[in-house]
C-alpha cells in the first residue's frame, strides 16, 4: 500500500534519511533516548542488504565506522550524550585522518549519567571540537521530524565533500516526537557520488595507500593542521545555514535551535498577533555558526533573547557574534527541563517588550 | 483551528497508543499533527502522558503546557492536568480510577467509567479506545472513520475487533 | 647490507647463482626504527613473506596499532591504516564487512590487544569476524618506556613494577589467547615464539594458516607471538631470546590452543 505520508518519530526519520543517503554501514550501542534509531537501522539495513552491527560499546561503534569509512563506505553511528563522550577520541581520529562519517547525538540531561530527558547541554562538545586537537565538525541541528530526515541526507554529502565527520545534534524531544513525513519511502532522491580515491581497497593496480593521523616528521603535523584549518575556513564560508523569521521590522529577536526554536516560534507567532515587533533566528548549522546574520541583526534591534536547554552555551557564540552591539539576554533550563512559552514571555516582559 | 490534547494515565493503559491514533487520524484528514510522548525509564507502571497537536496551520511548538483537551485515565493525571487545561476546554475523566473534585466552572468535564465499561466488553485494556470514541463524538474534529482506518493500519488482526468495538461503544455513548 | 632486489617468488637467476634471500614485495626497502634484538622486524617480515606467497598483497589491508609497531605502515608495501589504541579489531570489522573479498589483518601488541582493547578483541572474536590477528606479546609496554603490560609475568621488573610484578598488587599475567579460544566464533588460536630459527619457521607456518583461514572464509584466527624486548627487559638480545625459553614459555606454553 502506498501512503502519501507516514507518521514517524525523529529517530526513525534520521534512520530513513541515512538509508536514502545510501549509508552502507551502521554501528551503535543501545542508549535512551535514541534507541528507536538503532532499532530502525537494524531492520532497514538488513532489508537493504547493508551492514548493521550492534557493537559492544560506543567506542567500538565509532571505530567500526572509522574502518567502514576508510574502506570507502558511507557510515554512521548514533548515541546520546554519555555515549557521545565515549566516541570523542574516535571523532578526533576521523578528523585527523580526513575520513567522512555521520555521528548522531540525541542529547539527554547531564552531567554524568544525568537523566534521559531532553537537553542541549552538549552544544560546546559538538561545536568546539569535542575531542583532542584543533578541529571542527559540521554540526546540523534539525527542529522537526521532516528536517531531521532532510538534514541527515545532507550530512552524508557534506561529510563526503569535505572528508570530515558531520554531527546531527538533536535532543530527546526530537528523537521521540512523531510528525508526518511526506512521501519518503517512494522518493528517488538523487544520491551524489564522491570519488574516494583515497580509500583503502587493496593496492591492485596502484601504489599502496596509508591512512593515518600520526605525523612525526619535522613540521609535518603543523602543515597538516594548516591544511585542516583551510578546510574549516572554507566550510565556515560556504555552509552556514539558518532560518529567519520577521527580521525585516523586528525590534527584538529570539535565537534558539532545535526543538526549542519550535517553542520560540509559537511565542513569536503569538506576539506578532498582538502587533509586537519580534523576530526569530534559528541556526540550522551550529558550526559553522550563523554569526554574520546575527551581527547584522544586532545592529538594528534593541535586544536578543537566547533560549536553550542548557546553562547558556550557544549564548556565548551569540555574544561573540553580537560584539556588544545590542543587549543579549538568556532564558535557559537545565537537566532535562524544557523552557515553556510562559517562561519566555516572562523573560521578554523583563526586557520591556 | 488548533487542538492541543494531553492524554495521561498509568503506563500500560494504552496512553501512548491513544495519542498516536489521534495523530494518525488527524494526518489522514490532512491536518498538521504532532505527537510527543513523555518517556521514562520504566516500561510498565508509573504515569505516562502524550501530547498531541492537531492544527490547520503548521505547528510551531509540539509541546503542550495548557491543553484544550485533557483525556485523563487515573487520579494523578486528573490532579495534574485538569488545573492546566485552558478555559472552555474539555476534560474527559475515567471515573473508574479517578474522582473529579475541582472548583473550576470554566471547563466541560465528561465523566466516563471507562475501565468498568472496558471490563464489561471483555478487556480493561481497551478503556483507551472508549475514551477515544467519546472524544471523537464530543469534539467532532475528526471523523470516526479516520480513527477506524488508523486502527486497521496499526493493530494486529487479533486485537482489531475488540478495539473497534470499544471505539464504537465510546462513540455511541 | 642493503637489499635491492624486491622479487622473491619468481627468481630467474642462473642455477650457479641461485638467490636464496631477498626482500619480499610486501615489504618496503627502508631501515626500521626497532631496537636491536627486537622481534617486530622478524614478525613484520614473516607476515610479508606469507602475503607474497599467498599472492594477496594487492588485496590486503593492514591495521596498525598504537605501540612500538605504530609505524608498521612505513615498512609494509600494501594498504595500511592506523587505529586508535586498542581498537584495531573494531576498525578491521568495519573494513571487512564493507570489503568482504579483501584480506584484513590487525597487528597488535599486548597493551593494545590485552589491556585497553580487551573488549574489542573479545567481541570481534566472538562475532567470528573473518579476519586475521597477529598478537605480539613481549610482556612490556615498549613505546612508552617499559611499563607493566597485562602479560608481564610475575616477578618481572618494569618501570611500574620496580620490585617485580606482584599478583596481590598488580594482578596476574593475562592469558588472553586461552580466553579467546573458548569463544565459539574463534576457529584458530596458536601461540608461537620468535626466539630461535625453528620457532621463527613455526611462527611463519602459523601466520600462513591464520591468513589461509581467512581466504577460505573460515573465520577469526589469531596467532600470539612471544617476542623479545631486550631494551625494556634490560637484557642483551641473546639473554632476551633465552629468557623467552626459560621464563616466558613456562607461563605462556607454545602450541596450537584451538583449531
Amino acid at each position: 500500500m502506498m501512503r502519501e505520508k507516514i507518521l514517524m518519530c525523529g529517530n526513525e526519520a534520521i534512520g530513513e534519511g541515512a538509508i536514502q543517503a545510501n549509508c552502507q554501514f551502521y554501528a551503535g550501542y543501545p542508549i535512551t533516548p535514541q534507541n528507536e534509531l538503532t532499532a530502525y537501522m537494524a531492520r532497514r539495513m538488513y532489508e537493504e542488504g547493508r551492514v548493521f552491527i550492534q557493537s559492544e560499546s560506543e567506542i567500538s561503534a565509532i571505530n567500526m565506522v572509522f574502518g567502514a569509512s576508510l574502506a570507502g563506505a558511507r557510515a554512521m553511528t548514533s548515541s546520546s550524550s554519555p555515549g557521545i563522550s565515549l566516541k570523542q577520541e574516535g571523532i578526533s581520529y576521523l578528523v585527523g585522518c580526513e575520513l567522512p562519517a555521520v555521528i548522531v547525538n540525541i542529547m539527554r540531561g547531564g552531567p554524568g549519567l544525568g537523566n534521559i530527558a531532553p537537553s542541549q547541554a552538549d552544544y560546546f562538545q559538538a561545536v568546539k571540537g569535542g575531542g583532542h586537537g584543533d578541529y571542527k565538525t559540521i554540526v546540523l541541528a534539525p527542529s522537526s521530524v521532516e528536517e531531521a530526515f532532510n538534514l541527515t541526507r545532507l550530512s552524508f554529502d557534506l561529510a563526503d565533500h569535505y572528508r570530515n565527520p558531520v554531527i546531527i545534534l538533536g535532543d530527546g524531544l526530537l528523537g521521540q516526537m512523531m510528525e508526518p513525513l511526506p512521501q519518503i519511502l517512494n522518493s528517488k532522491l538523487k544520491i551524489q557520488n564522491y570519488p574516494k580515491d583515497w580509500a583503502l581497497t587493496g593496492c591492485l593496480g596502484r601504489k599502496p595507500r596509508i591512512i593515518r593521523s600520526l605525523l612525526l616528521g619535522e613540521g609535518e603535523l603543523e602543515r597538516h593542521n594548516q591544511k585542516l584549518q583551510e578546510k574549516f575556513k572554507s566550510i565556515s564560508e560556504k555552509e552556514v545555514r539558518f532560518e529567519r523569521l520577521y527580521l525585516e521590522d523586528a525590534e527584538f529577536v529570539l535565537i534558539a535551535y532545535g526543538t526549542v526554536s519550535r517553542i520560540c516560534k509559537a511565542v513569536v507567532n503569538n506576539l506578532r498577533g498582538k502587533n509586537k515587533k519580534i523576530g526569530l533566528i534559528r541556526p540550522i548549522t551550529l558550526w559553522p555558526f550563523p554569526e554574520k546574520i546575527i551581527r547584522e541583526t544586532a545592529e538594528k534591534i534593541e535586544g536578543i533573547l537566547v533560549v536553550e536547554m542548557s546553562a547558556g552555551q550557544m549564548l556565548e557564540d551569540v555574544k561573540l557574534a553580537v560584539e556588544g552591539k545590542c543587549p543579549v539576554y538568556f532564558c535557559g533550563r537545565m537537566g532535562g527541563g524544557i523552557p515553556t512559552e510562559e517562561e519566555i514571555y516572562e523573560k521578554l516582559s523583563q526586557m520591556l517588550i | 483551528m488548533k487542538e492541543e490534547i494531553i492524554c495521561a494515565g498509568f503506563g500500560g493503559q494504552g496512553i501512548m497508543f491513544l495519542g498516536k491514533i489521534l495523530a494518525l487520524a488527524g494526518m489522514k484528514e490532512n491536518k498538521y499533527v504532532s505527537w510527543m510522548p513523555s518517556y521514562g525509564a520504566e516500561v510498565r507502571g508509573g504515569t505516562a502522558h502524550s501530547m498531541v497537536v492537531i492544527s490547520d496551520k503548521e505547528i510551531a511548538s509540539p509541546i503542550v503546557s495548557h491543553p484544550t483537551t485533557a483525556i485523563v485515565m487515573n487520579q494523578p493525571s486528573l490532579d495534574k492536568f485538569l488545573p492546566k487545561t485552558k478555559a472552555q476546554g474539555l476534560v474527559i475523566v475515567n471515573t473508574s480510577l479517578a474522582k473529579v473534585n475541582s472548583p473550576r466552572k470554566d471547563l466541560e468535564v465528561l465523566e466516563i467509567p471507562a475501565t468498568e465499561m472496558a471490563a464489561s466488553l471483555g478487556n480493561i485494556k481497551i478503556a483507551n479506545m472508549i475514551v477515544l470514541g467519546v472524544y471523537l463524538a464530543k469534539k467532532k474534529l475528526l471523523n470516526l472513520e479516520s480513527a477506524l482506518q488508523s486502527l486497521k493500519e496499526t493493530l494486529a488482526e487479533q486485537f482489531l475487533e475488540l478495539n473497534i468495538s470499544a471505539l464504537k461503544a465510546g462513540f455511541n455513548l | 647490507m642493503k637489499i635491492t632486489n624486491k622479487t622473491s617468488s619468481t627468481n630467474q637467476t642462473s642455477k650457479a647463482l641461485r638467490k636464496v634471500f631477498s626482500l619480499p614485495a610486501s615489504m618496503r626497502d627502508v631501515a626500521m626504527h626497532y631496537c636491536s634484538g627486537c622481534g617486530h622486524g622478524i614478525i613484520h617480515r614473516l607476515i610479508c613473506e606469507v602475503i607474497d606467497e599467498l599472492e594477496i598483497r594487492e588485496k590486503t589491508i593492514g591495521v596498525a596499532p598504537v605501540g612500538c609497531a605504530v609505524l608498521a605502515y612505513d615498512y609494509w608495501n600494501f594498504d595500511t591504516t592506523e587505529a586508535s589504541h586498542g581498537r584495531p579489531p573494531a576498525v578491521a570489522t568495519g573494513i571487512k564487512r564493507i570489503l568482504p573479498e579483501r584480506i584484513v589483518f590487525t597487528y597488535q601488541g599486548d597493551g593494545d590487544l590485552a589491556a585497553i582493547g580487551t573488549a574489542e578483541i573479545i567481541h570481534t572474536a566472538n562475532r567470528g569476524e573473518n579476519i586475521t590477528v597477529i598478537f605480539v606479546n613481549n610482556a612490556v609496554y615498549g613505546m612508552t618506556g617499559g611499563q607493566m603490560a597485562p602479560t608481564t609475568i610475575l616477578g618481572q621488573k618494569t618501570e611500574t613494577t620496580p620490585w617485580g610484578r606482584d599478583a596481590q598488587r598488580d594482578g596476574f599475567p593475562l592469558k588472553i589467547s586461552e580466553m579467546l579460544a573458548l569463544l565459539s566464533g574463534v576457529v584458530y588460536v596458536e601461540r608461537t615464539a620468535v626466539n630461535n630459527a625453528k620457532n621463527v619457521l613455526l611462527t611463519k607456518k602459523a601466520i600462513k594458516k591464520a591468513f589461509l583461514n581467512q581466504i577460505e572464509n573460515k573465520g577469526f584466527s589469531l596467532v600470539e607471538i612471544l617476542s623479545p624486548c631486550p631494551t625494556y627487559w634490560r637484557m642483551s638480545p641473546v639473554e632476551a631470546v633465552k629468557w623467552i625459553e626459560t621464563e616466558m614459555v613456562k607461563y605462556y606454553p607454545l602450541g596450537v590452543i584451538k583449531g
